[in-house]
């Protein structure tokens, strides 16, 4: 296993010669994507004419079902199949693993006659068109016998259990040292259920040939979604050929295969012809995952000083009863701030409802709502700035662990951000500057994201042309994977952009986790790169080894790589040339990262610090944002336009948590309230103004071998608590319930008299 | 979606005729809002007469010194007018806080008239609703939703009308021009086109089911100031909380109730001296809160007596 040493060493990506680490290049597939013409999965043509699935959902909460009335549905025109639980082809039951090396275990579809959620799916219908099958299943007939189910997370909070395998966390004396604190915040707040709403929704096109499918899916993880098939079909993986190539949005929500991947293979092959599967826009919000309400309950006890000498964050959240997921909401605490006595942990209530499941920064996005609200609300009491508290409890070492931090630029993402933002600018006392009806105010708050490193292989190819192709397992959901693959492999070998081809997103490549956690970009980054060493040490094998090649002799470990050539002194020819007279066929390489046995030495985390600036409507308790400025300090940056992306998409999705973004279960249904874009509200382009971000210098050695970090997720980590900060400034109204809509203001300002 | 068959009118009789004489039959305009029942079988239309390319999207200025727009003018066409612009001011605010750009450039004035509710339950048809299924039952009261009605909801149901532009155009004292299948017209004020839900609430609006609307005329503006203000949860494309337009001394709500709803008590606690604040609160003071919807009711009344300031309307505090 390698060390974390190995990395230091400098190498071409942090020498970056030809200087395409960290510039930024458009995206690799942008024109296609804006041109319309990247194929998604439902898009992708199939080789024979498809016939159209369509699922048909529960209407309760829990219960089973005791009839269904098929026989309109079969007589509808068109039709091919009408399944349920009764005649559903045979699949594996759920949780079985044939082969115990599978990264996920069977899933199969109507599996049986329980609901156990509203929205599951309870019947299928097959027909020639998607108008066919959608119109036969309003033609199914259902009925249930319904069983109590438990549905409201806030009437059964005192269900929590300790999530399974977890303790709390203590450190020091938690209760003892609250108690003796001089000045102190006891605070609860609540994030609510949110959905991801990606704008492609989840989606199957598959065929067979012979015994082996095809499946063109919309999916994060190659091998997850290869193996889960696989296993619900009860077939080896390797009959499973899975391919996603374009994927509109994922944001954690399709991390695993849903019933569209098994009832298209299960069709394709029940009917001998293509089938597409897709969920409906509606139906995405119960078929599929949420990220789960959380109430938190924060403790700060400091001294006079500003000093922590106390600090809990207690979280309670929910899952589907038999889908275990936590949101672990009090993670992300326990790295932050100094405080010798601690507490954290995690509460789990068991519902009825849809599967919980990780969305875009799990575990911090709702935690840091929390707590960075509740350092705001001790600044206030202590009389300091919130900066200079956060400064005043920075640690020097990770403050549970006591291990180093591999590099944290915390301090200096809150002096940069102050600077740049104005932050001067803000009068500490609330309801202070008036803009018209706008009572205008200002918040900040810090960010902390984890950063990892996973095993992930990668391949490369040199043709005769000079042409080097980049094939990995590796999924690019809207982040910029395929451009950030094509620089580093460009850099590695030397070569300019156009020369490279990345082709991603097939199990038949080597395989890469996928996308999530924002381990992406430097663990298929990584791969990419120790694969492109590879290949440079194989043509200078070649090269130095071949009579004809002008290298002939020389020592491969001095060769260099630099404008397309292979070169030593002045002795120099083009990759073209070496590979077209060398080995003609070309030349494939396979290369592969895996974590560093030290790594875990160090307290590894990306950073950042978010500032707001808001409008109150002072009549009717409206908010709307004036500015929002980041900084971020994430290690190297790769590509310095799709990640500015990926954290300015992460802060637009903090100002959605913070003033509309949410869904909550009608009791009397189990169903979520909100399900369409009309009433689950994300951040429309009118909603964001004037806002930017920018990264510092960084390199993190202890990260990988380029000194990258994740950006994926860094951005909406204490986002939406700047923006609930800076409403508190505006006009005084302390709010601890996301999100902040204008009825929930307009209380506040109404029990303040305004 | 049910099947349908389609047809593009050719003049404004034979479209009236091909309505009226097939069973289930529908005009259709932009398809903004019909379209989109239909995915959902909340629509289910045996037959789609396309209105939307008769000669009907002109604005043209009236006899009567005001404008006559055509029914199939677009929204953002009659929202970049210049006599709009000049004159109805609060009808191009009205206009361009619904939807968006695409939604505004497609949808036309007759189809946003008589767009249908934006009830969330009313577009989830695996609940009870009365409009929808009538008898079935009402989802959304007991529901604490912000959306609900405050005027003029009954037991059947609490919904509210979701047009920016109708709301403006009651202010106005617009009329609609209507044609029917016996070729006689008839002109209706804007005010009096939707019903209350009362114990019937499927039945929407005054007109018979193949009544073309061919236009909507704006008299000559009132003297006084104009302005159209919606409260929403984000800065653009969703619908109101609340809305209030004021145009020449009428007060009319949005969002409040299944049609835009005329401010009657507070126009005459205006007349009769009394202050905006107190105007005001008389006018909520007739609010019904079925769901202690008591928020929807102070924004109502907070948002009149600000919109009353910054018009100039009535007397200060
Ligand atoms: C996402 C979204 C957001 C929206 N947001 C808003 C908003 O914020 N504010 C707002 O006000 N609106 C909003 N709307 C609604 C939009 O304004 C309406 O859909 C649109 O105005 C309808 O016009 P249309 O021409 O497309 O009507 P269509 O959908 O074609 O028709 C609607 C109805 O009118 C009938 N009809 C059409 N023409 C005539 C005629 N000449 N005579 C008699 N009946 C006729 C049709 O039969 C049908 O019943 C939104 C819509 C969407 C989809
Ligand atoms: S309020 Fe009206 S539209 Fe909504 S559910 Fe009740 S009956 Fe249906």
């Amino acid at each position: 296993m390698s060390s974390v040493k190995d990395w230091a060493a400098p190498n071409p990506i942090t020498e970056n010669r030809s200087g395409l680490i960290g510039k930024s290049v458009d995206r690799y597939e942008g024109r296609l994507k804006v041109t319309g013409t990247a194929p998604y999965a439902y898009e992708v043509e199939p080789p024979a004419p498809p016939a159209y699935g369509q699922m048909v959902t529960a209407t309760i909460a829990r219960g089973r079902i005791t009839h269904i009335e098929t026989q309109a549905a079969e007589q509808s025109p068109g039709v091919l199949a009408v399944w349920t639980h009764l005649n559903v082809p045979p699949q594996a039951r759920r949780g079985e693993r044939l082969n115990p090396r599978s990264q996920r275990p069977a899933n199969p579809a109507l599996a049986s006659d329980r609901v156990e959620f509203y929205g599951q799916t309870v019947a299928f219908i097959l027909a020639d068109t998607l108008e066919n099958a959608r119109a036969a299943a309003e033609k199914v007939e259902i009925t249930y016998a319904a069983e109590t189910a438990v549905v409201d997370f806030l009437a059964s909070l005192d269900q929590g259990e300790l999530p399974p395998g977890e303790e709390d966390v203590h450190i020091g004396d938690f209760p003892k040292a609250f108690a003796a604190s001089q000045v102190t915040v006891d605070e609860t707040y609540f994030s609510p259920i949110q959905n991801h709403v990606q704008m492609e929704p989840c989606a199957t096109t598959a065929w067979w040939d012979g015994d082996k499918v095809t499946v063109h899916t919309s999916i994060q993880m190659v091998k997850g979604g290869q193996h889960a098939l696989a296993e619900t079909l009860a077939i080896p993986s390797d009959r499973v050929h899975l391919i996603t190539r374009y994927i509109g949005g994922g944001f954690g929500g399709k991390g695993q295969a849903y019933d569209d991947l098994t009832l298209a293979a299960l069709a394709a092959r029940a009917v001998g012809r293509p089938v597409k599967v897709a969920y409906t826009r509606q139906q995405m919000f119960h078929g599929t995952i949420h990220r789960p309400a959380v109430q938190m309950r924060v403790r700060l006890g400091a001294n006079a000083d500003g000093r922590l000498n106390a600090f809990a964050l207690e979280a309670i959240t929910h899952c589907a009863r038999h889908a275990t997921f936590t949101e672990h909401a009090a993670n992300f605490s326990r790295n932050l701030y100094a405080a010798p006595n601690r507490l954290t942990g995690h509460r789990l209530v068991r519902m009825d409802i849809p599967h919980a499941g990780a969305m875009r920064a799990p575990g911090e996005a709702p935690g840091m709502l929390s707590l960075e609200c509740a350092m705001d609300e001790l600044a206030e009491k202590l009389g300091l700035d919130p900066i200079e508290l956060r400064l005043r409890n920075e640690p020097d070492v990770d403050p549970e662990t006591g291990k180093p931090f591999s590099v944290r630029q915390l301090e200096q993402c809150l002096h940069e951000g102050s600077q740049r933002f104005g932050w001067s600018r803000r009068n500490p006392k609330p309801g202070q500057v008036r803009d018209g009806r706008w009572l205008v105010g200002m918040g900040m708050a810090a960010a902390i994201r984890g950063n990892f490193l996973l095993p992930a292989k990668a391949g490369l190819r040199i043709t005769a042309d000079g042409v080097l192709t980049l094939t990995q397992g590796m999924t690019d959901i809207g982040t910029g994977t395929y451009t950030i693959l094509a620089q580093i492999t460009a850099e590695t070998l030397g070569v300019p952009l156009e020369q490279v081809r990345v082709e991603l997103g097939d199990s038949d490549m080597p395989p890469a986790p996928g996308s999530g956690g924002q381990f992406g970009a430097a663990t298929a980054g990584s791969a990419a790169y120790e694969t492109g060493m590879v290949m440079r040490r194989t043509l200078a094998d070649l090269a130095t080894g071949d009579p004809r090649s002008p290298l002939y002799g020389a020592d491969p470990t001095l060769v260099s790589f630099a404008n397309g050539n292979i070169a030593l002194d002045n002795q120099t020819e083009t990759l073209a040339a070496l590979v077209a007279r060398s080995q003609p066929e070309g030349v494939y390489v396979e290369g592969s990262i895996s974590p560093a046995a030290d790594a875990r030495d160090y307290s590894q985390h990306t950073y950042g610090a978010h500032f707001a600036e808001v409008g109150v409507d002072v009549v009717t308790g409206e908010v709307r944002m004036r500015k929002m400025f980041g900084v971020f300090a994430a290690g190297r940056i790769l590509n310095g336009k799709t990640a500015r992306s990926q954290v300015t998409g992460g802060m637009i999705w903090g100002v959605g948590t913070a003033l509309t973004e949410a869904n909550t279960i009608d009791p009397r249904f189990g169903s979520f309230a909100n399900q369409d874009l009309g009433t689950y509200l994300v951040p429309v382009h009118a909603d964001i103004v004037d806002l930017d971000a920018i990264f510092l210098d960084e390199a993190d050695d202890k990260a990988n071998p380029m000194g990258i970090k994740g950006v994926g997720e860094l951005g909406i980590c204490g986002a939406g608590a700047a923006v609930a900060n800076a409403i508190y400034n505006a006009c005084g109204v302390r709010l601890r319930d996301y999100p902040m809509t204008p009825d929930k203001v307009l209380e506040g300002l109404m029990a303040k008299g305004l | 979606m049910k099947p349908f068959t389609y047809e593009r009118a050719s003049d404004v009789a034979s479209a009236i005729q091909a309505v009226s004489q097939t069973p289930g039959a529908r005009y259709l305009a932009g398809g903004t809002n019909l379209l989109d029942l239909m995915k959902l079988e909340i629509e289910t239309p045996t037959h789609l007469v396309d209105v939307s390319r008769l000669p009907l999207a002109t604005i043209e200025a009236s006899a009567e010194g005001g404008v006559r727009l055509g029914a199939m003018t677009r929204n953002s066409q009659v929202a970049a007018h210049p006599d709009i612009r000049a004159r109805y001011p609060a009808l191009v605010q009205a206009i361009v806080s619904g939807g968006s750009g695409q939604l505004r450039n497609k949808a036309t004035t007759a189809g946003n008239l008589m767009q249908r509710t934006r009830c969330s339950f009313f577009y989830d048809t695996a609940k009870p609703c009365n409009k929808r299924q009538p008898g079935s039952g009402c989802s959304a009261l007991g529901s604490l939703s912000r959306a609900n009605a405050i005027f003029g909801a009954s037991e059947a149901c609490v919904a509210t009308h979701p047009s920016d532009m109708a709301v403006a155009l009651v202010a106005l004292d617009a009329q609609i021009e209507t044609l029917r299948p016996d070729g006689t017209s008839r002109s209706l004020a804007v005010a009096d086109l939707h019903r209350l839900p009362g114990t019937s609430p499927e039945t929407e609006s005054e007109l018979a089911a193949d009544e073309l609307i061919t236009s909507v005329n704006l008299p000559p503006p009132a003297p006084g100031g104009q302005l159209y203000r919606k409260v929403r949860a984000r800065a653009s494309y969703v619908g109101g909380l609340a809305s209030v337009a004021v145009a020449g001394g009428r007060l009319v709500l949005g969002a409040v109730a299944l049609k835009p709803w005329r401010a009657e008590t507070a126009e005459a606690a205006l007349a009769s001296g009394a202050s905006r604040t107190e105007a005001a609160m008389a006018e909520l003071a007739q609010a019904q809160d079925p769901d202690q919807n008591a928020g929807k009711i102070a924004l109502v009344r907070r948002l009149l007596g600000a919109v009353l300031d910054e018009t100039n309307t009535g007397r200060g505090a």
